[in-house]
């Protein structure tokens, strides 16, 4: 609850608009892309589309948190202003662990119930009638009908590579910690490097990642069309990894303004931001580590 | 047919219609009673459970009304000030609890009934198409499709509509009556749902996986239904229509079946030797 | 932008009015502004899917096929369901919360308003791509508004790759509306407004924006699986490849069954303002009902598979969905003797917004009932799917949703737009709404019990004469609505000044505000008692 008397309306502002022409072209044009190459359509002006919308985001959000920097800058935000971004940052966490919960909540229900009663397990275990031969298995590997899938040769164990990534991770969040206490002393020097260090973790992160993929789709014969399984793998592993390069970006940004000098000790709301986002990226990886990997 | 429909518009109009239509039986406007145990059972919870809810309706409907008539500003009433009581609020929750505790016992009861598929005495596998279903009689490996025969020129109003309009085939799925049916509904394609509603039976055909459902029919007769589960553009053109003949005629339809099938030899022999036909439906 | 350069924050904006010509609303960051422009996109939204619903109704007046292929009046049904639910509810809804939370609680404005200008103009984007698909090849969705794969997936039109990128859209549009109105109500609040003085309406859109961010991220996912079905080779919703069709209906429903409850609680919050307003008597029993909100909103997250009975659910679960379902019915009765409660030993009196308020609670209660009667899963497996079911949503959505945003237009109005609306045309226009919304939805469920499957685009005959009554009082239904738009038009450009209280039993921040509200309202925080 407020006692401030000086609530910030910021002035009226293009970039919303821009934005919602940006995003109608970016996923409009993305769609035409899609379709036409499904249907062997000529695909160049779907794809010019596509760009013009994805240069036009671009443009957008670099435009828009310009100005919000400068309005910081410029002493317009209160107390208040920032407990409200600090909402703003915290429930669409909150959203995105929803979506999460949703992919999560798929590979539950396909590991336990749809794949065993495919294979004649439970309650609705006669399906088995249709996929004679079929048996099920966690990870799946023949699919109940093969002739229409990849058959992958094996899948990744959780103490490769995977365990790896665990390790970068968990560090990665370490060291942006010891990169956050840093700045909250006003330490300058560490806190760029603990965060020059974090984002060096992730990019390995994203290497070793894009290294398990390529090794799926050359040598294993994992793809998105190796049933059930490969659908979850790479729909889990794959946004998580979208979460990651864009938790990387903003960690950069973040480096950037911290070598300009835009943040204080006592005022940084942007850093702990992107903090905040890259702790919610970890986590979730521990969660696909152990639900995806291990189990 | 337009004659009644214009009669009904003009009552419509008029506001009349709702009491005339209840009166008109052959309107249909309830669940039927159906023939089977299943879809006795259904209706008779449908029955409890409505009269309660236009009880719950009317008890609230009443108190409404007198409110809104007795307390009319226009009449000089006066606001009173209370605007909190506990005990009211403890009994309107703990009231409509029990309520609904009172409907979910017989609820549950017939729920179970109608999972337990065991000891049929027949299996018949359902199988839906884009637009049309096919019967398997799984022991028996008697297979057909089961087309939908209303002609175009009667939806497109070029011709006279049929009594059974929408609601014929050309083969019809043939069961015994008082015998134990077990249905195992699947799809080709896309969802479509196998629904009888004399039967009491509704279940979702879903590509890939198969449901069960039952019935013992007790009535020999022709029994139509439709399908239930929105499938592209025939959705509302892949009727179904069920034959159950009394025991015996039964047996000589199949028996008559099999010959066709498979051979005179196959008719006379012990069905026991007939493999069970697992057929896998790999489109 | 300009505010960069302007250093003297604390009230350079006070004597801002609004910008001049367009760039007013297309740049705006005014609370009220944007609030207006959802309500005007919602009924434009509800005009174009009434009007998709007036095609259903023409070629269901008879059977056989009159008016359009059956290819056809399935994309009809499919968008007049989206579009009602996303295009014409939800906005309004949210154009309300935003004229009117900041107002109710004393703030200035929204929490983030430049992110809520956005939330707006997305809409019309997601529209664009949504509206645009009935001109493509192969025709617009045309598998239902819950679009079931495998038929919205391997055998949908291309055109649903457009419609996953409109959904897309409108999920990130509502996901950021109800960050803005959480953050607002949260943060924004003036000295002495405690949680538990807001007004019902700011509750019950809390809880409902809670329930959005839950759900929207959940509708993104399945139809981003779709998305992937359809053009990457995956088998989410394929058995043959181990994953499952029903799958999507557990992710869908997952979304689908808060998501109708989205639609009600804030027209709950509504009526929860207006029947005390006219019956002169404070709401009975606020703090139940703040209660019995976040029960409902807590209940819904465990209910969906009631719209899977005859999936073919193991009997444990469907046992399960089946209790939890029918316990809504409890917090939902608090709510609707709550208000008879207000109502009774009170002074009423029937203005336009109570006749819809009194139509609410009474029609409510008839679609809310013969919810608790699909609840019962055995007798759902003879209702599901059929016009029973359409006869239920049409008695919570139409009287339920539609008459609770009615209601608070013609509430609300003088104060928007400092005008009387003329209380003659507003009866007509109540009375005749609620004689053809039930001409139009009471047949139905005669027609459903006995027997006629939903998403049909022709019958047989035993189904004639109640769809040609649900047909006519369709059409009366949607003539009516022509006249609310001409009401509302005239009540803008004039009438009877409105003072700045009209009704004389409403309590609220916004009364002690001028009619019509000045651009920038509560610069200065008031205090609450
Ligand atoms: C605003 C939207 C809204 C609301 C509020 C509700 C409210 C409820 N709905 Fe409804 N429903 C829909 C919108 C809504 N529904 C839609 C759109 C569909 C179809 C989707 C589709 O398939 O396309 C649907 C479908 C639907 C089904 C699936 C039917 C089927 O497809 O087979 C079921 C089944 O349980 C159901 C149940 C309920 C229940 C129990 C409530 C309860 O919340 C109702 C509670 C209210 C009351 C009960 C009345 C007041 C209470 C009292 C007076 C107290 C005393 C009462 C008792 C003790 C009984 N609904
Ligand atoms: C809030 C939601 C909402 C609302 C308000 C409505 C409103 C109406 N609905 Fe709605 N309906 C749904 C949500 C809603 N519906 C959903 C979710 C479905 C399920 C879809 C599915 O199965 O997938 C459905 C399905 C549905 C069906 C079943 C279709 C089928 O199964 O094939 C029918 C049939 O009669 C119907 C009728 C109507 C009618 C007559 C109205 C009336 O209230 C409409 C009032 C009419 C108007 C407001 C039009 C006024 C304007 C004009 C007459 C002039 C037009 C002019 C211009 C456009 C310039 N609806
Ligand atoms: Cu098959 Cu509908
Ligand atoms: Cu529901």
């Amino acid at each position: 609850m407020s006692t401030d008397q000086s609530y910030y309306v910021p002035d009226q502002s293009k970039w919303p608009i821009v934005g919602s022409v940006g995003m109608f072209l970016m996923l409009g044009g993305l769609a035409a892309v899609m379709v036409n190459s499904a249907e062997s359509d000529p695909t160049t002006t779907a794809w010019v589309v596509f760009t013009l919308g994805t240069l036009t985001m671009i443009y957008m959000i670099t435009g828009w948190l310009r100005d919000v920097i400068n309005e910081s800058h410029a002493g317009l935000y209160d107390a208040q202003m920032d407990r409200s971004f600090r909402q703003g940052m915290g429930w669409f966490i909150f959203s995105e662990v929803a979506f999460f919960m949703a992919l999560f909540g798929a590979l539950f229900y396909v590991r336990f119930f749809a794949v065993p009663w495919l294979g004649g397990e439970g309650a609705k275990g006669s399906a088995n009638m249709l996929w004679e031969g079929f048996e099920a298995q966690w990870p799946l590997i023949n699919m109940p009908d093969p002739s229409q899938f990849r058959t992958p040769e094996y899948v990744f164990g959780p103490w490769g590579l995977a365990l790896v990534n665990t390790a970068l991770l968990v560090t990665s969040s370490i060291t942006l910690t010891f990169s956050h206490h840093a700045l909250k002393k006003d330490h300058r020097k560490p806190a760029i490097l603990w965060l020059a260090a974090t984002i060096a973790l992730a990019v390995i992160f994203l290497g070793c990642q894009a290294y398990e993929y390529y090794e799926a789709y050359a040598h294993l014969n994992l793809t998105l069309e190796s049933g059930i399984f490969g659908s979850m793998f790479f729909l889990m592993t794959g946004f998580h990894g979208i979460h990651v390069i864009l938790g990387t970006i903003i960690l950069a940004v973040l480096l950037g303004r911290l070598l300009k000098g835009h943040f204080t000790g006592e005022k940084h709301f942007g850093y702990e931001a992107g903090a905040w986002y890259w702790h919610f990226v970890d986590v979730v990886w521990i969660a696909l580590f152990v639900v995806v990997y291990v189990l | 047919m337009s004659v009644q429909a214009l009669r009904t518009g003009a009552l419509a109009v008029a506001g009349l219609a709702p009491a005339s239509a209840i009166a008109e039986s052959e309107w249909g406007v309830n669940l039927p009673y159906g023939v089977t145990p299943i879809s006795q059972s259904i209706y008779d919870i449908h029955m409890v459970v409505f009269w309660i809810c236009v009880a719950i309706g009317v008890g609230v409907f009443l108190a409404m009304f007198w409110s809104i008539f007795a307390y009319r500003k226009s009449k000089g009433a006066k606001a009173a000030h209370f605007h909190e009581n506990t005990t009211v609020e403890v009994i309107w929750t703990v009231v409509p609890l029990l309520i609904l505790i009172g409907m979910a016992v017989p609820a549950t009861q017939t729920l179970v009934k109608m999972y337990d598929t065991s000891d049929a005495e027949l299996d018949v596998k359902i199988t839906g198409y884009q637009w049309r279903w096919r019967y398997e009689y799984i022991e028996e490996e008697i297979d057909f499709f089961s087309n939908p025969t209303t002609p175009t020129a009667q939806r497109t109003g070029a011709s006279e509509k049929g009594p059974n309009y929408l609601m014929e085939v050309d083969n019809h799925l043939v069961l015994p009556a008082n015998r134990k049916v077990r249905f195992l509904i699947t799809a080709n394609d896309v969802i479509h749902s196998w629904w009888v509603n004399d039967f009491g039976v509704k279940q979702d055909a879903i590509p890939g996986f198969v449901n069960e459902a039952w019935a013992i029919v007790k009535e020999p007769g022709i029994y139509r239904g439709l399908c239930a589960e929105l499938c592209g553009q025939g959705h509302a053109f892949m009727p179904i229509v069920v034959e159950v003949l009394p025991e015996d005629e039964y047996d000589e339809w199949m028996a008559e079946q099999i010959r066709e099938t498979h051979g005179d030899s196959a008719a006379e022999g012990d069905d026991g030797e007939v493999p069970v036909a697992t057929l896998n439906q790999g489109n | 932008m300009s505010a960069v350069t302007d250093t003297h924050a604390a009230d350079h904006h006070d004597a801002h009015g609004p910008a001049k010509g367009f760039t007013r609303w297309l740049f705006t960051t005014n609370h009220k502004d944007i609030g207006a422009m959802y309500l005007i996109f919602s009924f434009a939204m509800f005009l174009l899917g009434g009007a998709m619903a007036m095609v259903i109704r023409a070629e269901l007046f008879q059977p056989g096929m009159q008016m359009v292929e059956p290819a056809f009046f399935n994309q009809m049904t499919t968008m007049h369901g989206l579009i009602m639910v996303f295009g014409a509810v939800m906005p309004a809804f949210v154009g309300l919360a935003n004229y009117m939370i900041p107002l109710m609680i004393g703030a200035p404005d929204m929490a983030l308003p430049r992110m809520n200008n956005w939330s707006f103009w997305l809409l019309p984007a997601a529209f664009l791509l949504l509206v645009s698909t009935l001109f493509m090849e192969g025709g617009a969705p045309n598998f239902g508004w819950t679009f079931y794969a495998p038929l919205s997936t391997e055998y949908g039109p291309p055109s649903t790759t457009y419609f996953i990128f409109a959904v897309h859209i409108m999920g990130i549009s509502s996901i950021m509306g109800a960050i803005n109105v959480i953050a607002t109500i949260i943060n924004l609040r003036a000295p002495g407004m405690t949680l538990m003085k807001m007004p019902l309406f700011v509750w019950t859109w809390l809880i409902t924006a809670f329930l959005l961010i839950a759900v929207m991220p959940v509708l993104a996912g399945v139809v981003t699986m779709m998305l992937m079905d359809i053009h990457f080779g995956t088998s989410f919703f394929n058995a043959a490849g181990g994953g499952d069709p029903v799958l999507f209906q557990h992710l869908f429903w997952f979304f689908g069954h808060p998501e109708v409850y989205i639609m009600i609680l804030p027209a709950f919050g509504i009526v929860s303002a207006i029947i005390p307003a006219f019956s002169r008597k404070r709401l009975f029993g606020y703090t139940s009902m703040v209660y019995a909100t976040g029960a409902i909103a807590v209940l819904s997250f465990f209910v969906w598979a009631h719209h899977m009975f005859v999936v073919g659910l193991p009997l444990q679960a469907e046992l399960f969905f089946m209790y939890a379902t029918m316990i809504i019915a409890v917090p939902t009765g608090v709510k609707i003797f709550n208000w008879i409660s207000t109502m009774f030993r009170g002074s009423l009196s029937f203005e336009t917004p109570m006749l819809f308020a009194v139509a609410f609670v009474i029609l409510f209660t008839v679609g809310g009932l013969s919810g608790v009667m699909l609840a019962i899963a055995p007798a759902d497996f003879q209702y599901h799917d059929t016009y029973f079911v359409v006869a239920h949503f049409h008695y919570v959505l139409v009287p339920g949703a539609i008459f609770g945003i009615f209601a608070a237009v013609y509430y609300w109005l003088p104060k928007w737009t400092g005008h009387m609306y003329n209380e003659m045309l507003g009866k007509t226009h109540f009375w005749m709404s609620f004689i053809g919304m039930n001409l139009a939805f009471f047949p139905m469920h005669f027609v459903g019990l006995a027997g006629m499957p939903r998403r049909y685009a022709d019958y047989p005959l035993q189904f004639a004469n109640f769809n040609m009554i649900s047909s006519i009082g369709a059409f009366m239904f949607g003539v009516t609505q022509l006249l609310l738009l001409y009401i509302v038009i005239k009540t803008i450009r004039g009438g009877k000044k409105a003072p700045a209280k009209p009704w004389d039993g409403a309590e609220g921040l916004e009364w002690d505000l001028p009619s019509p509200l000045p651009y920038h309202t509560f610069a200065k925080p008031p205090t609450v008692q």
